[in-house]
């Protein structure tokens, strides 16, 4: 079985691409790292391996947890299967 | 898996044991390179390890010189030294502090006598040593005798995803065996720093951690010219899909799995509390974080890299590893452990952790890393602030 996308703990709300790309509406298999359970999730925009996609839908305000741990803040909403990077997150350090 | 008991070593005199056999040429200073590498020419089987400092450094400078000097000639996988300095006193301070390993040493200085005089008497002593070494041989070490230092470079989102959670699993897996582990990156830490304080096992190392980590942040806070969100993440960092420094911090955190720290160490300081987890004070520049962990006293150390950092030690034999395909493909003479397929779900993070402790014990028992069959012998001094 083919795993597009890897989630690493339970509580996480972005997974990580893992395949050379996925394409916008593509069904992706995601495997979660910490119980080894397995997700499904259909994509909005198309993500290049490495690159992080929502699991849920944010808003503005709520936190990234990647690790099970706040890794940033969400500075424009974002809807369950797109892209989060740079232009919808930001650093809570600086 | 069950994991050795044993591995096949180099008894010290002191009790240690070593993954390797060294027999090196330590210059003191900048000036005493010249005549280190013309005995390492000489004699056959020997290593010279050239370095730019150790002239007019002062106060803890001073200090962390003379720690990583005498600390690298202590390392266990070093068998005996020749020192080597411009002048006989600071000289005669690094002999006297390997010395108290019990392994042989001799040091030679050059005022008085010229590179050529000294050249010929270091010479005829680093022949003997290195024939004296050579008679040396493996022997069965309990597992307890290794220590492993960690540390990760050209990081991107494999090297948090599998490369540094494989690190983790061995860490996990060997800790119970009583083993010593270190991992440092200071600055890399940053994001991730509240979390990793309450990693120590004991209030006293988490206090010791944050104001380890404090200190820093104050110093990077003062020089900065901005907040440094132009330069963490990287723009390489984010091109990988890093998005943040805390993303970048928490996946560097991997490394230590589920262990805690106890106790945080200077640049270049040897733990004194006995088996477990340490934290070290270090730059995260690959060959300087290496050289200090080294001059702790670490003899095998663990490199999870993404893209494919190349840095090797003299006297630490470091183990890549690497869960990115491309680079297995494009440098795979770089990679002594091969985790990519964590990321094809055919391998798990046990797998990959056992196959780990497999690559790292064959190198403990002597196969040669492919930093070592490369050549890659960085010796970095790491250096507080100006000479006077």
């Amino acid at each position: 079985m083919t795993t597009d996308i890897i989630i690493h703990d339970e509580k996480d709300n972005v997974g990580v691409v893992v395949i050379d790309k996925i394409a916008p509406k593509q069904d992706c298999a995601c495997w979660i790292m910490e119980n080894d359970k397995t997700v499904q999730i259909q994509s909005i925009d198309e993500i290049q391996l490495g690159h992080k996609i929502a699991m849920v839908d944010l808003s503005e305000g709520d936190t990234i947890l990647k690790y099970g741990h706040d890794i940033g803040k969400v500075v424009k909403s974002i809807k369950k299967g797109e892209h989060v990077h740079v232009h919808n997150v930001k650093t809570k350090k600086w | 898996m069950e994991i050795p008991k044993s591995f096949l070593g180099y008894k010290r005199e002191n009790g240690r044991a070593g993954t390797r056999n060294h027999v090196i040429i330590l210059p003191v200073d900048d000036i005493s390179n010249a005549c280190a590498e013309a005995v390492a020419n000489n004699i056959k089987g020997t290593i010279a390890l050239p370095h730019s400092y150790g002239r007019l450094q002062f106060g803890a400078d001073l200090e962390l010189h003379f720690r990583t000097m005498i600390g690298t000639g202590s390392n266990p996988n070093v068998a005996a030294v020749i020192v080597i300095g411009i002048e006989p006193k600071w000289t005669k301070k690094i002999v006297d502090g390997i010395a108290k390993t019990g392994k042989p040493v001799e040091g030679f200085h050059i005022e008085r006598t010229g590179d050529i005089g000294t050249v010929m008497k270091a010479s005829k002593k680093a022949q003997e040593f290195v024939m004296w070494a050579s008679e040396k041989q493996r022997e069965e070490c309990p597992l307890s005798d290794l220590w492993i230092s960690v540390k990760c470079g050209e990081s991107d989102t494999t090297s948090g995803l599998a490369a540094n959670p494989t690190v983790g699993n061995l860490m996990d897996k060997l800790e119970p065996m009583g083993v010593h582990l270190c991992f440092g990156e200071t600055s890399e830490l940053t994001g991730a720093e509240n979390v990793c304080a309450k990693r120590g096992a004991t209030p006293e190392a988490s206090e010791k951690f944050m104001k380890t980590w404090n200190s820093y942040n104050d110093f990077i806070l003062k020089e900065a010219t901005d907040d440094l969100s132009e330069s963490q993440p990287t723009a390489g960092n984010i091109a990988g899909g890093l998005t943040t420094i805390e993303e970048k911090a928490f996946g560097n955190f991997q490394k230590i799995g589920s262990c805690k720290f106890i106790d945080v160490l200077e640049p270049a300081e040897e733990p004194t509390k006995g088996k477990g987890l340490y934290f070290m004070d270090t730059s995260s520049a690959a060959a300087e974080c290496v050289t200090l962990q080294a001059a702790a006293g670490f003899n095998i150390h663990l490199f999870p890299t993404g893209q494919g950092n190349i840095v090797g030690n003299p006297i630490e034999p470091v183990v890549k590893l690497t869960a990115n395909p491309l680079t297995v493909k494009g440098m795979g003479e770089h990679i002594d452990c091969d985790v990519s397929k964590i990321l094809s779900r055919q391998m798990n993070m046990s797998e990959a952790g056992d196959e780990l402790i497999k690559t790292t014990l064959r190198v403990a028992n002597g196969r040669l890393t492919c930093a070592e069959a490369l050549g890659h012998k960085e010796f970095v001094m790491t250096k507080l602030y100006r000479s006077a």
